[in-house]
């Protein structure tokens, strides 16, 4: 379960939000460009500090500027996909998913195993030993995705994750990112500003406007 | 009235390539000419033999030993300074920044001048190493420290361009994942821009190996202890020419080398997409 309640002074408005998200729950960020969408998941990842609030991840308190809490970002076991999905180029698939685990100083035979167990899973065996710049946008999609649930995170985040995919691949992603998290039973923040996105992957929608949540409701019912 | 003729279309076309290649040969020409007729001043018989004189050896050696203990003095100290420059914000970073790119514009007497004035025995600093018979200034560490001075923008330049570039969602991730920050620099970000860096070293060690100005400032021209290569050349067109042209064209080889690496490098760059 996700609690948040964030505040933090931007350049041209002040986000003020509160955000949750329970376990197996899509919750679908939505707004324009400059909205404070990808802000709110930089803060809750712990890359950005918000000027007050507190942030909780199931028992653990990640942020409260009451008690000057602030879990830095590589101890919040939240598995963050960026835009553009971010993999790592200069690696192979498998050592991009294995990146996480061996970070974490994982045992080398769990690693394999596990990372056997994710490329089955994003159905990527073909191409574990390819190096990850010379994927498409599909495909590096599908590691980024493995790449952050490998390391059995309490929370995911994907910020715009499906521009710059083909309609096959978007469906692929949607559907892998419904069935893992009802799976994993973990929340799920999704940012987009597509209104066809809300309405295929989230069970919740908040649309976002200059920092502030301006409607809060089931993804059938998101104003057009 | 008249309409003054225009030339055809075609006639314009014919021109405009006659004109274009004027210019790429002649640019072309000034640019190649003299370095061509360094090999018409020899032969390869008295080039091989006076390679293997005592002062062009000691003087190849001394460039080759000094520029490579320089490059990996800016290597080691430069890439975690540009790093750290680039990810942190700090007072007075605008004039660090400044400071890096001074020596690309200071002309190379002045640099020597300002290290000996800093550095030399009766210098600002260098009178208190003198206490301890300490001495910089006309050693073999006062070519290496010239060569820092003069070549490390080289390197430092190019390593805050290639960090500052680098798309910032990659360390964010690693982040994420769990990864320390030396993990990350050491195992995303070196290798994304490692071959940028390997051409700013490239560079550096082509600058190094063929200062002068501050070299003959803060360490004089000693042979075998502070007489690089190009000082070497100085001193050969004043007594023996041969010497001079020889280790002219050994550094032109050389300077070659370094520019065809550089375009290599450049050619694999590693796609950030």
């Amino acid at each position: 379960m996700l609690e948040a309640t964030m505040n933090k002074k931007l350049r041209d408005f002040s986000l003020d939000l509160s955000l949750r998200a329970g376990p197996g729950e899509i919750v679908v960020l939505m707004g324009e460009n400059g909205a404070g969408k990808s802000t709110t998941l930089n803060m809750i990842s712990g890359l950005v500090s918000p000027d007050a609030g507190s942030i909780r991840l199931d028992s653990a308190v990640l942020f409260d500027s009451g008690t000057g809490t602030d879990v830095p970002a590589e101890n919040r076991r939240i598995g963050y996909v960026f835009q553009k999905s971010a993999v790592f180029p200069h690696i192979s698939v498998r050592d991009n998913i294995a990146f996480g685990l061996r970070a974490q100083h994982t045992s080398p035979a769990f690693i394999r195993e596990h990372v056997g167990h994710w490329l089955k899973m994003m159905s990527i065996e073909d191409i574990a030993d390819v190096k990850a710049g010379n994927l498409s946008g599909g495909q590096k999609q599908r590691v980024a995705l493995a790449r952050a649930l490998a390391t059995k995170p309490a929370l995911l985040m994907l910020d715009e994750p499906f521009t710059a995919l083909d309609a096959e691949n978007i469906r692929l992603v949607k559907e892998l990112a419904r069935t893992l998290v009802t799976e994993m039973a973990i929340p799920c923040l999704v940012v987009t500003h597509r209104i066809s996105d809300c309405r295929d992957v989230g069970d919740r929608v908040c649309v976002i406007s200059q920092g502030k949540k301006v409607w809060e409701g089931k993804p059938e019912h998101v104003p057009a | 009235m008249n309409p003054v003729p225009a030339f055809s279309a075609k006639t314009r076309r014919i021109i405009t390539c006659i004109g274009a290649a004027v210019l790429v040969v002649s640019v072309t020409l000034y640019l190649a000419l003299p370095v061509v007729a360094l090999f018409f001043r020899t032969t390869p018989e008295l080039f091989f033999s006076s390679l293997t004189t005592p002062d062009v050896i000691s003087a190849l050696v001394l460039s080759l030993f000094t520029s490579a203990v320089s490059l990996g003095i800016v290597i080691l100290v430069g890439t975690p300074f540009a790093y750290v420059h680039c990810r942190n914000e700090y007072p007075g970073k605008v004039i660090v920044d400044t400071l890096i790119d001074l020596p690309l514009v200071l002309p190379p007497a002045v640099a020597g001048v300002a290290l000996l004035v800093l550095w030399g025995r009766v210098g600002i600093l260098g009178q208190y190493l003198s206490l301890f018979g300490i001495s910089i200034a006309f050693t073999t560490l006062a070519v290496i420290m010239a060569q820092i001075f003069v070549a490390s923008p080289f390197y430092l330049r190019q390593a805050k361009s290639l960090f500052e570039q680098l798309d910032p969602a990659y360390e964010l991730t690693a982040r994420t994942l769990g990864a320390s920050p030396l993990r990350i620099f050491a195992l995303i970000t070196l290798p994304l821009t490692a071959n940028g860096l390997v051409s700013g070293a490239v560079m550096t060690f082509g600058r190094a190996l063929g200062e002068v100005g501050a070299t003959i400032m803060f360490a004089g021209n000693l042979p075998g202890v502070t007489q690089t290569m190009p000082l070497a050349v100085y001193v050969g067109m004043e007594g023996n020419f041969v010497v001079g042209i020889t280790i002219s064209i050994l550094l032109v080889i050389i300077s070659f080398a370094i520019m065809i690496a550089v375009r290599l490098l450049a050619r694999h760059e590693v796609s950030h997409a």
